[in-house]
């Protein structure tokens, strides 16, 4: 059955329609293969019965002749960010560990309507606060790609690493990921994958454990740009339990992607071309260019002015959201106590986020807890919130003249676990290139390209206007068609 | 050190002379509405602890805020009562704090863009309070928010128990501007503010369930002077109390003044059984609240249809309903003030006028005084002096307009009004039918009145010389006689007009 882990979203969907395998059949040989690859440490927890219940419920509703769901017969692996009904949901924390919701995210839910199972919760970075996938209570989740020539383990960047090692490492089809600052772009560059992250709102927030809210979205990670694009339209839609849910339609994104990309224009933005950004990685927007250009687009140069100031923004917005969000992990009603003898209700606070919350979820709280002081505010959060707005007029400025825009995904490929864990600043440069398309909340994605001289993956990143999944996925599926990436990892696990 | 009150000012004697009192206050009305200002969860009051509790009100993860559009209704239709600009723009910040009752670890409150702007009350002139005129006084703002949970100490000899039935409930916020300067001021602004929300209907104005509670800020200063530094008194629960607290808040920042001493500004509690405040915590220990926009919820962009609903929905005012009672109806001012101070009370007295005009077959205005004489004074009168016999349920509009058309007509007198009021209460019988059977009537049968008044004029040969020899005074006498001759049951007028007719 190895075949049956070689297919996508796509290939599964349509092969269990015809009847040329069953979704029982597709469910046993990923939770066999989930089972084998414990090395990966991809997953949390694993929950074959809900992969196997949801195949089989497909497999009935086809021997009724019923309609089989945009996902039908599917299973995919769920970042440990979605709440799941009945399920452990961590967050990869400690505080939150052996929480059970009794609710379902609303993403996670549409993707069970959608005929989709569930092979596991997966592991990432400690509240998806992390660009490396090391910050997880749950340990480092090993990309399933080596530097050539060695052994290190390598990180599938963060925070949605559990779901980019899975989906490389072909355990799972398809994963869901959260990008609040270039979470599922980034590590979908790491491992050679696809990973998109629609305009903000698209994908309901309840039910996702909050990082920062005005800035997390959730998308999908696959291996095809038409993967991407189906299983996005399973998870996207109106939530009206989601304050800043998007009021509108989901788009026909699958049946409408066309590689032709005459009449469009894709922007490059200069100040993009930054000191200390890899040669590869110049050499593989170079190629793109070209891809698109073949495509039947017309490259144009454009200015995003503001964007050396997007990842200080970043650094002070999400750090402010996240220390109030935060918050409720108190001790008093779920989660992790630590009640030292006679602690009052201070102590017991003090204890319990001291014991439930890594290094990189308190360096963030105090940062957060820092910028939003008294006397801080106005220097920081309030300037950070300017800079926002200075950013999302760049792009609504450079999108009078292109449709869309093409830029690396990361300035490197990925490193080997431990090398920048000392270095947080070095970590945070990491999402250079995504965080601006977070401030602004525009739709963008990340599309393998080729493997750097050391055999590791390099990404390209589509960046779009509002809404405008489609001329995204669009753009992706034009470099998919020339980039040709085939490459897989060498099985290793 | 005494206070003394004055026609015009209230005014603290200190020892270097006198002080003026400045008071602001912040009311915590507890929202009108089935459901929280974020979730469904209902609001019922004195429900089982944690029965009505919702996912987003005992902050699980991924849980997120969505407002209540009537919350929000309800605080504009306020904030128009209170003739106040309404923000069309507002917006919900995150005051962020870590307390045992606040699941979230941050209440959703409105800081830097609230929903209502500036507007005013007026408190009525009473001079027996020390409060000579009207008076304007100004409101900063109305901001919506989430209430607390409640903490429950006495439930475990070590724990401490959490009810967050409260949890997530909208409370409005009324700021007013430090425009009082006496606890007469703040006990009328307290009580007006009240009546209208009751008005409105955005607050059931319940201050025992905790449905409004006051936050007090108090200074005193020399008079002209700059305004001195203020403490604050939290959750303050009735009138009386705010009044207390400001008396002896102003007098204890005068002795802390006069002995040289300075006012700390800080956050106080007030203790009710000794009608004292203390520190609950000082400037140093206050909170950083980290105020920041909610990232969860878009700002609240008000249409002008939604406002348009607002507005019509409004009904009449006190202050509008007192004027026209005195205009309209010819209401003195102290009834028209009395009838207009509860909903329930000119509720009962509105349907009571209607139906008496009808009865009497009168207009409104040519009955209102008599009704409101009865609805004031005598109604509540009887029904207090039966106690537990009257079933209130018995007072119903229709029998007290059928008495009250009986003795309209002469048929009855004033006496015999509260006589078969109280049957009715007692009994709940129809009061024609009482005054009938129980031979409750005046006597207007000019015959019977004739025969008693001849009688006590043959009696009485010596006074009816002494009257027609210019001594009007005697009249009473022959009035008194004559009712007694008649147990009291003779139609005062036409006892009256035979008199003089005899009497010559």
């Amino acid at each position: 059955m190895s075949d049956i882990l070689d297919l996508g979203v796509k290939d599964i969907r349509d092969g269990v329609a015809k009847g040329d395998f069953t979704a029982r059949e597709v469910a046993d040989a990923f939770n066999t293969a989930v089972a084998a690859a414990s090395e990966l440490n991809a997953f949390i927890v694993t929950t074959p019965d809900h992969a196997t219940a949801a195949a089989d419920a497909v497999d009935a509703r086809r021997e009724k002749g019923e309609d089989l769901g945009k996902m039908g017969g599917v299973p995919i692996g769920m970042k440990d960010l979605f709440a799941t009904k009945g399920v452990q949901t961590t967050a990869a924390s400690h505080i939150l560990e052996g929480f059970t919701p009794q609710y379902e995210s609303t993403v996670s839910q549409n993707l069970w309507d959608a005929g989709a199972g569930m092979l596991g919760k997966l592991n990432l970075d400690q509240f998806a606060m992390g660009s490396s996938n090391e910050t997880s209570y749950f340990g480092n989740v090993s990309s399933p790609w080596k530097k050539d020539g060695t052994n290190a383990a390598m990180s599938p960047g963060g925070s949605s690493g559990g779901s980019s090692s899975a989906v490389s490492a072909r355990i799972a089809p398809a994963a869901t990921g959260t990008d609040t600052g270039g979470s599922i772009r980034q590590p979908a560059a790491f491992t050679g994958i696809c990973g998109i992250k629609p305009t903000y709102g698209r994908c309901s927030r309840w039910g996702v454990v909050a990082f920062a809210s005005s800035l997390d979205q959730a998308g999908p990670m696959a291996r095809s740009v038409e993967d991407c694009a189906i299983m996005l339209e399973a998870m996207a839609g109106f939530d009206p339990k989601d304050s800043t849910s998007l009021q509108m339609d989901v788009p026909a994104w699958e049946a409408s992607l066309d590689a032709d990309l005459k009449g469009k224009k894709i922007g490059i933005p200069r100040e993009y071309r930054m000191d200390g950004t890899d040669e590869e990685i110049l050499k593989s927007w170079e190629q793109g260019k070209e891809w698109l250009r073949d495509a039947g687009a017309e490259i144009v140069d454009i200015s995003l002015p503001h964007t050396k100031y997007a990842l200080p923004a970043y650094y002070i917005v999400a750090p402010a959201e996240a220390s109030s969000n935060l918050a409720r992990y108190d001790g008093v009603r779920y989660g992790l106590r630590d009640l030292p003898d006679g602690a009052g209700l201070q102590d017991m606070y003090a204890a319990t986020r001291a014991a439930g919350f890594g290094d990189e979820v308190k360096r963030r709280i105090l940062i957060g807890t820092y910028v939003l002081s008294a006397g801080f505010y106005d220097a920081y959060y309030t300037q950070a919130q300017k800079i926002r707005t200075l950013i999302s007029q760049d792009f609504s400025a450079a999108f009078g003249e292109c449709d869309a825009i093409l830029a690396p995904t990361t300035p490197t490929a990925s490193f080997p676990l431990g090398e920048n864990q000392d270095d947080p600043l070095a970590m945070y440069l990491n999402d250079v290139f995504a965080v601006p398309a977070s401030l602004a909340g525009l739709p963008a994605m990340s599309v393998p390209a080729m493997l750097n001289a050391d055999g590791l993956p390099l990404g390209l990143q589509i960046v779009g206007k509002p809404f405008d999944e489609q001329g995204v996925l669009n753009a992706g599926l034009a470099i998919q068609q020339r980039a040709g990436f085939d490459a897989k990892p060498e099985k290793w696990w | 050190m005494e206070s003394r009150k004055t026609m015009t000012d209230y005014r603290i004697q200190g020892a270097t002379g006198e002080w003026e009192v400045v008071i602001g206050l912040e009311v915590h009305a507890q929202v009108t509405s089935n459901a929280k200002l974020f979730s469904g969860a209902s609001t019922a009051f004195g429900a089982e602890p944690n029965s009505q509790v919702s996912l987003v009100d005992a902050a699980m993860p991924g849980m997120l805020p969505v407002p209540n559009r009537e919350c929000i209704r309800q605080a504009v239709r306020t904030g128009m009562a209170i003739e106040a600009q309404i923000n069309k723009y507002s917006r919900f910040d995150r005051k962020n704090y870590f307390y045992a009752d606040l699941p979230q670890g941050y209440q959703i409150s409105q800081l830097y863009h609230p929903i209502v702007g500036e507007g005013q009350l007026l408190i009525d002139a009473d001079e027996k309070a020390g409060i000579p005129e009207d008076k304007v006084i100004g409101i900063e703002r109305i901001h919506v928010e989430q209430d607390a949970g409640k903490l429950m100490h006495d439930q475990h000899p070590t724990m401490s128990y959490v009810d967050l039935n409260r949890s997530g409930v909208a409370l409005m916020e009324i700021v007013s501007k430090p425009d009082m300067r006496s606890p007469a001021e703040a006990g009328a602004y307290v009580r007006k503010l009240r009546s209208i929300l009751r008005y409105v209907g955005s607050c059931d104005g319940n201050m025992e369930e905790g449905s409004m509670r006051a936050d007090v800020n108090v200074s005193v200063r020399k008079p002209g002077e700059e305004f001195g530094t203020r403490t604050e008194t939290k959750n303050v629960n009735s009138v009386r109390f705010v009044m207390q607290v400001i008396e002896y808040e102003a007098n204890r920042q005068v002795d802390v003044l006069e002995n040289g001493g300075t006012v700390d500004q800080e956050t106080r509690l007030f203790d009710v059984a000794s009608g004292t405040t203390r520190t609950m915590r000082s400037k140093e220990d206050a909170h950083d609240y980290r105020y920041f926009p909610d990232p969860d919820l878009l700002p609240l962009e008000l249409e002008d249809g939604f406002l348009d609903e607002c507005r019509a929905s409004l009904p009449e005012l006190p202050d509008a309903k007192r004027k026209r009672y005195e205009n309209e109806l010819g209401l003195t001012l102290y009834n028209a003030r009395e009838l207009t101070a509860e909903v329930e009370t000119f509720a009962r007295f509105e349907t009571l006028l209607a139906a008496a005009a009808t009865k009497i077959g009168k207009s409104e205005a040519q009955v209102a005084t008599q009704v409101a004489n009865w609805a004031l004074s005598v109604a509540p009168g009887v029904l207090k002096s039966l106690g537990d016999e009257a079933d209130p349920a018995n007072a119903t509009a229709q029998a007290q307009a059928g008495i009250l058309a009986m003795q309209d007509k002469g048929e009855i007198s004033g006496g015999q009004a509260k006589e078969i009021y109280e049957i009715v209460l007692k009994t709940g019988r129809d009061p024609e039918e009482i005054a009938d059977a129980e031979g409750l009537k005046q006597v207007s049968d000019t015959g019977a009145i004739e025969a008693a008044i001849d009688k006590i004029i043959a009696d009485n040969e010596d006074k009816v010389a002494e009257y027609r020899g210019g001594k009007d005074k005697l009249f009473g006498f022959f009035v008194g006689q004559t009712m007694k001759a008649m147990q009291g049951k003779a139609n005062p007028a036409v006892v009256n007009q035979i008199l003089k007719d005899k009497l010559g």
